[in-house]
Order: C-alpha cells, then structure tokens, then sequence
C-alpha cells in the first residue's frame, strides 16, 4: 500500500439533512490504480458522501485533499476541473443527441464545433480501454450498458482521474457486467482511481482491491480486499444489532392467503427481475422480505397487486373456505377489490398512491370514491378518515386541506399508509413503510401492522432494516437477484445468515 | 388566368412575416420556452416601427434614406426586445406558466400596438383610420437596380425589399447555429434537458434568456416587414391579422428547423392568397371557406406528422417546462 500514491483524502467529512446525519466524521482515503469499493447499507451515506466529492452536495464540515492540496468542490463543474468524474445511477443524458453531442456538452473548446475531431478522441478512448461504441448513435437507441459507457466516456473525455461510479452494475446483466469489470481494470492500471458504490458483496470481492464500509454514516473501517471475507465484511456492515423491541404477537388462526407459485417477471428493458419465485402467504401473519434493493421485491408486490405483468407461474388467493381464485390477469381494481392493498412507498413518495396538489382528504377519498351510491361525492367521511390519520400518526400539517405536496416526505408517508392500512384490508402489501421516519412514527405504523395482523390480515411487509424484520416478522422470505434465497422462521433466524442469504443464494460458501 | 410570375411574389410577401415569426420561435422553443405571445411581440415590433418612422418623418427638414430605414429597424428590435424580457423574466425568473403568460402577451402586444397605432392617427388628424408612412416605405422596399434586366428572374427573386433577404438570412444562420456550432448544441441540450445541461456546466438561465430575447427580435422584423414593405407604410389598427399564429404553426409544421421555414414559409403564403385565385363566380361565401384552406393544411400536416412519429420530430422534450434547479 505504501507505494500506491494518494488521490483523495475526505477526512472528518459531516453532512446532515434536517435532523438526519447522512455523513457523521467520515474519513476515506482514494488510492491512484486502485479500485475502491465503497460498501454500506441503504442510507449508510454511501452516495452522499460521493456527492460531496463530485460537487452535488457541500458538506457541512471536513477537508478534502485532492493530491495532498486542500481543495473546496462546490458544484460538479468544479469537480470536473479536479479530475472527479461521477456516474450516477440516473443517467444524465440529452436523449436526442448522439453519444459525441453528449461527450461534448459542456466542453469548452475553441472556434467551431468539430463533431468529427470529438468522435475521433472518442474512437481512441473506446480502444483504450476496450469500450464498444458508435459516437454517431442516438442515445434513444441504445441499450442501458450503452448508456452507461457515454456516461463514462464523457467523464473520461473531460480528462477525469477518479472516476466513482453508483451502483453501476444495477441495472446491468451479467455478461455485460464482466465486460465492464474488464474496463474498469484496464483504467485501473492506467492509473485512474476508482470508487464503486455497492452493495453486492460478490462484486466487492471480485473486483476491488481495497473496501471501505460505511454504516449509518460513520466510517467503519476499510481493509485490502485480499485480507477479508465475506463474512467479516457481512459483520462489519451489520454491526451490531441496535436493541429494538417490537411486540411480535402470535399468529392468529393462520390459513394459507395467498400462494405463490413459480412466479417469473422481467422488466420493460427484458431484465429478469424475479424468477421461480414460490411462497404461500397466511392470514394473520407477517411475511417480511429481506433483500438488497432491487433484487425484485418491488415487482413481487406490484405483480400481486396486478400492477406488473407476468411472464409464468401462478398467484392465488385463497378464499376462507379454502376455493382458490387466480389473480393473474385480473386488472388492478378487481384485485383490491378482493382485499388487497398495496401501500408502496418508492423513491419518490408521490409518485405511487398520492396526487400532490390534491388535500389529504381528498387523496383520503381516491380509495373510497368508487363506494359512494349518490351521483356525488361523499366528501364527509374521507375527511373524518383524514382526520384520524392525522392525529393518530402525528402528522405535521396546518389542516386536512392541505395539498399533499406541501407536506414533508416522512409526513407525506403517514398518510399513503395511514390510508391503505385503514381500507380494512384481506392482504396489506407494504414496502419500506418506514423509510425516512423517525423512530417513535415508525414504531406507530409498527403497531398499525399488528394491528392489521391480530385482524386476520395476510401481511407482506418489504423492508429495509434487517433488525427490524426480524422483530416484526413471523416468517422472513429472503430474495436474493430476483430468486427465492430461503424462508425462514423470523423467531429463530440469525441476521448473519440472513444477510449472507440476501447476497448469496442459499446463503451458503 | 393564373400566371405563376404574379402568383409567386405575392406568396412571398405573404410569407416573409411568417418566415420571421417562425424563426424566432423556432430559437426560442429550442431553449424550451413555448412562446405564444410571438403574435403580439409581432404586432409590437411593426407599431414600434411605425412610431419610429413617424417620429423621424415629422421631425426631419432633410430626409435621409439611410436614417428612414436604420430608426425604424432599431425601434423595431428595441419594441420586440423589450416583449422578449417581459417573457423571460416572467417564465424563467419567476417560473409563470409560460401558455398563460405568452397569450397574455399576444393580448398586451396586440392592445399595446392599437393604442399607440390610434394616437398616431390622432396626431396626423387624418380622414381615414390609418397612418401613411409611403416616404419610409419606398426605402424599405428599394430592391436591386439591375432586376429587370433579368426579365421573369428578376421579377421572381430579385425585386424584394432587404428584409426578405434578410429574413431567408437569418433562417439560414439560425439553422447553422443551431446544427453546428457548440453554442447551438448546448442550447439544444438546454431545451431538451437543462437538469443535464445544467450538470454540464452550462448556465441555464442564460441561455434561455438569451433565445428568447433573440427570438423575439428576429419575430418582431416579421411585423416591420409586414408593414413598411407588404403594406406599403399603411398601419392601419388589427391590419396584421392571424399571421403571427399561423407562424407557431410553421414551427411544428417545419418541425423546429428553420431552413425547411424558409420554403414553408413561402408556401403557406401562398396558401394564404390562394382564395384570391380560386375562381368563385359572385358566390363571396364560398370565397370565405376558401380562406380556410391554410388553417385545414396545417391540421392535415399536424395529423400526418404525429402518425410519423420520428425522435428527431418531436418538440424538445422539456418545452413549456419551468427549470428549478433544486427539482433535480
């Protein structure tokens, strides 16, 4: 290690949003030829802490040191002059204009545009490094590893040293994931640093030289991947386990609900999302579902909720006389009409279940508007439903009128499953119910879920946090790349093995 | 009976506003603001003219050739710049909903353009509602010396006023700038995605600024030509008619590129006067529905070129569309 030179050095870097530290102290160390893997949890800081390298986001303390010289970065162009260039996990690219236009935005060069000369150095950086790309294709024409390597050419063709990339095999294919470990060793022995943020622990192991662990903001540790394992790594980024006491109530009168069988999905861009998936889900009980983020949980519930088409297998709900009906091919009202709901809260939290500019009472009233008999609306129970939701979750707002978008996120939260948890339902789909709430509102919507299940209500609850699902949860269906890793028993399990499930299938070697 | 020499430079006065208006939008759409007060920052743009031609006619004892054509021009520009900075400090500045701030534009320009275009007859205390500017017109539409020696050529292409060269001019440059230098690029990339431009570096702000001010400059020259050359250095109020929407429509018809304005352009003039030609007997209704003709054209090519759904077509992705930085 000593004769690796030093690219960057972050050292004591904070960064807070509102009352969350998302970077607390955070040192880290960039090597040239290098690559880095920068491993943590969801929400363990890993991309804001590389947007603060690459100029999104101004830390709130802390030196950085780019080759030993105390630098300030306070906007990506700047971070361009120092030779950062980040590829993010959403492509910024113009899609009307070819690979060279999108090389070239932003360069400043003299005289005329010489669209010729940038596809020439773009041709010459593709042998360099063993890319395959057209620089006279359109951007709506190609593929998602296309786009990703205009991503990376563009960073390469302004000249960047350190090169960090977010989660960049996501959205990749295995083939085309080697083809781009192939690149990024080849830029590595050219001398480039490179920083990847993952989570995948095969990948940590194949590729990088060096790993860095974050976990809740804090900077764990970092070792010369030679010298751990995936066992260690697991416990480093685990830790150890914050005590959590949630009731976990038994399960009441337990019969199967909904049977899975053999459930295959691929997404728009053909990507196999979920495959041979296969599970019964019962009343009155919790089925929690770990696994990394987007190994196929978000598919799972929109296909059960009849929101996601299918490719093969089944899905049945069992009525309580035991006769099987198939929701495979039934449209989305029919569905929740039988009882169930699906309360999903993605990224964007109104992107899914709420209209913004509409009031809470009002998107109270999106679920129940169908029920009303008279030509009009009934406007009077949706806004005692609002209400309730309001003050039984603590919801900051100045009234029910208020349009959705104006709340903040963890409030705008409270509503969408304060609103599906009410609707009295058969099944509650529910995905990272908590994500962004603080402690005491997480631990009411906690309570609304067992409520749900003392009911006799089948619960699928997708979460984030490992602890958490294993207090919540009576049995803990592991996904691991779209297959079914393992169920377990969520009394008994062990979160190691849980989290060694969640990257390998079977958890096991 | 039809003689396309007489035919054919009338389609081109007819269409020389429209080829302005048209160009000026199509630079300011590619920046991604729609803007639809190009009918008023038009009808702006020909009384601005009109005043400054007034003003230096009555105030001159020696007049000079040169000044006639140069105050207007500039008063002209000035009058459609200021239009220009009203949209853009409204739409960028202020983030208003740009349809409803450019129809309130159309509305203010068009009120503006009265009111100032009824003083003026006032002032001349004339019999007839509309002012006579034939001094300043003739300079407007001087053309060059040698064009009747060229016999039906000449009479075709060389017997126009500078501003219709001057407007096939800009359409060209207009097109060269955006296709070809890397000012155009990043103004395309503003216009199709300015969270990605402005990641770029690029200043976003700017250059929609910029366009549109730009845009409305070259928009305003269609009302000046309109009126110091087409008619004559008449204004009469509410004379310039629908011809700055019929310019929008050239826009999506020329799908955003100005070059392809420049024949369009002369086609829609020509479809404007076609009634004219249309043998109808007495039968004056049925002239009315003739008129119609351009308007039916550009549904039909509407409907046409969004069954033909190429990427390249399409307006810039994120045209009507506010920026906020922190959106991203």
């Amino acid at each position: 290690m000593t004769d690796k030179k030093i690219a960057v050095k972050m050292r004591d870097i904070s960064k807070s949003f509102g009352p969350v530290m998302a970077n607390d102290k955070v040192w880290l160390d960039i090597y040239k030829g290098e690559i880095l893997a920068l491993l943590g949890e969801n929400g363990s800081g890993k991309t804001t802490l590389m947007n603060i390298l690459s100029g999104i986001y101004c830390p709130d303390e802390g030196h950085i040191y780019i080759n030993d010289e105390e630098v300030s970065i306070r906007s990506p162009k700047e971070a361009f002059e120092y030779g950062i260039g980040m590829i993010h996990q959403h492509y910024k690219l113009v899609e009307v204009l070819t690979a060279a236009e999108n090389i070239i935005l932003g360069v400043k060069q003299p005289g005329k545009l010489d669209i010729q000369a940038v596809c020439e150095r773009t041709r010459q950086l593709c042998s360099d490094y063993g890319f395959e790309l057209d620089p006279m294709q359109k951007v709506y024409d190609m593929s998602v590893s296309q786009k990703q390597t205009v991503e990376i050419l563009k960073a390469l063709y302004r000249g960047a040293d350190i090169l960090i990339l977010d989660e960049p095999t996501a959205v990749l294919t295995p083939q085309e994931t080697e083809k781009l470990f192939t690149i990024l060793r080849n830029m590595r022995d050219s001398g480039k640093a490179i920083v990847i943020i993952t989570h995948k622990m095969n990948e940590v192991e194949e590729l990088s030289d060096r790993v860095a662990i974050l976990r809740q903001g804090r900077f764990v540790g970092d070792m010369l991947t030679s010298m751990t394992n995936a066992q260690e790594m697991t416990n480093m980024l685990v830790g150890h386990p914050v005590s959590l006491s949630i009731d976990r109530p038994d399960p009441v009168d337990p019969k199967p609900r909904i049977e899975v069988n053999g459930l295959t999905v691929r997404n728009e861009e053909g990507v196999l999302k979920l495959e041979d998936v296969s599970f019964t889900a019962y009343s009155g009980e919790i089925l929690g579902i770990a696994g990394i983020s987007g190994s196929g949980q978000k598919e799972l519930l929109e296909a059960i909720a009849g929101l996601q088409p299918t490719e093969s297998g089944s899905i049945s709900y069992i009525n309580d006389d035991g006769s099987k009906e198939e929701l495979i091919g039934k449209d989305p009202l029919s569905i929740a009409n039988m009882g169930v709901t699906l309360s999903f809260v993605p990224e964007d939290r109104l992107g899914m279940g709420l209209v913004g500019n509409m009031d809470i009472s009002a998107n109270m009233m999106l679920r129940s508007f169908r029920s009303g008999r008279s030509a009009f609306l009934n406007r009077k129970d949706p806004r005692r439903l609002a209400e309730r939701v309001v003050e039984e979750l603590e919801v900051v707002t100045p009234s029910v009128a208020t349009p959705v978008r104006k709340l903040s996120g963890g409030n705008i939260q409270k509503i969408l499953v304060g609103r599906e948890i009410s609707s009295a339902p058969k099944v509650l789909l529910t995905a990272y119910a908590v994500r962004g709430l603080d402690t005491n509102s997480s631990y009411t919507i906690y309570d609304l879920i067992n409520k749900q299940k003392m009911n006799g209500v089948a619960v699928i609850y997708v979460g984030e946090d490992l602890d958490v699902l294993l207090e919540l949860s009576d049995r803990i269906l592991v996904l691991c790349d779209g297959k079914v890793s393992g169920i377990v028993e969520g009394r008994k399990a062990e979160k190691n093995s849980i989290g060694l499930m969640m990257t390998k299938l079977g958890g096991t070697g | 009976m039809f003689d396309i020499t007489v035919f054919f430079p009338r389609a081109v006065a007819q269409g020389i506003p429209l080829l302005f208006g048209s160009t000026g939008e199509t630079l300011t759409e590619k920046a991604g603001n729609l803007n639809l007060g190009i009918p008023g920052i038009m009808y702006v743009g020909g009384i601005s003219g009109v005043i400054g031609a007034f003003l230096y006619e009555q105030n001159t004892s020696n007049f000079n050739p040169f000044l006639a054509v140069l105050i207007p021009f500039l008063a002209s520009l000035a009058g459609s710049l200021i239009m220009g900075l009203i949209y853009s400090f409204l739409t960028i500045t202020l983030r208003a909903n740009q349809n409803v701030t450019g129809l309130a534009l159309t509305t203010f320009g068009v009120g503006i353009g009265n009111f100032f275009g009824g003083s003026l007859i006032k002032l001349t205390g004339a019999e007839v509602p509309n002012i006579s500017l034939s001094a300043t017109s003739i300079c407007f539409r001087k053309n060059l010396p040698f064009a009747d020696k060229f016999g039906v050529f000449g009479n075709m292409f060389l017997k126009y006023g500078f501003l219709a060269y001057l407007a096939i001019i800009i359409a060209l440059c207009v097109s060269y700038f955006l296709n070809r230098t890397q000012t155009g690029l990043h103004l395309r990339a503003v216009g199709e995605n300015p969270s990605t431009a402005d990641a770029a570096g690029i200043n976003v702000t700017r250059y929609k600024y910029i366009a549109t001010c730009i845009g409305s400059m070259i928009a305003g020259l269609g009302g000046l030509y309109y009126v110091m050359d087409y008619a004559n250095g008449i204004w009469s109020n509410d004379g310039f008619g629908d011809r700055g929407w019929l310019a929008i429509a050239l826009v999506i018809f020329t799908v955003w590129r100005p070059t392809l304005g420049i024949l369009s352009s002369i086609l829609f003039g020509g479809l404007y006067i076609l009634y004219l030609y249309i043998p109808s007997g007495m039968n004056l209704s049925l002239k009315e529905l003739y008129k119609m003709i351009p308007y039916v054209f550009t549904v039909v090519v509407l409907v046409i070129s969004s069954v033909k759904n190429r990427r390249e077509n399409q307006p810039p992705e994120s045209l009507g569309l506010s920026f906020f930085r922190e959106d991203r």
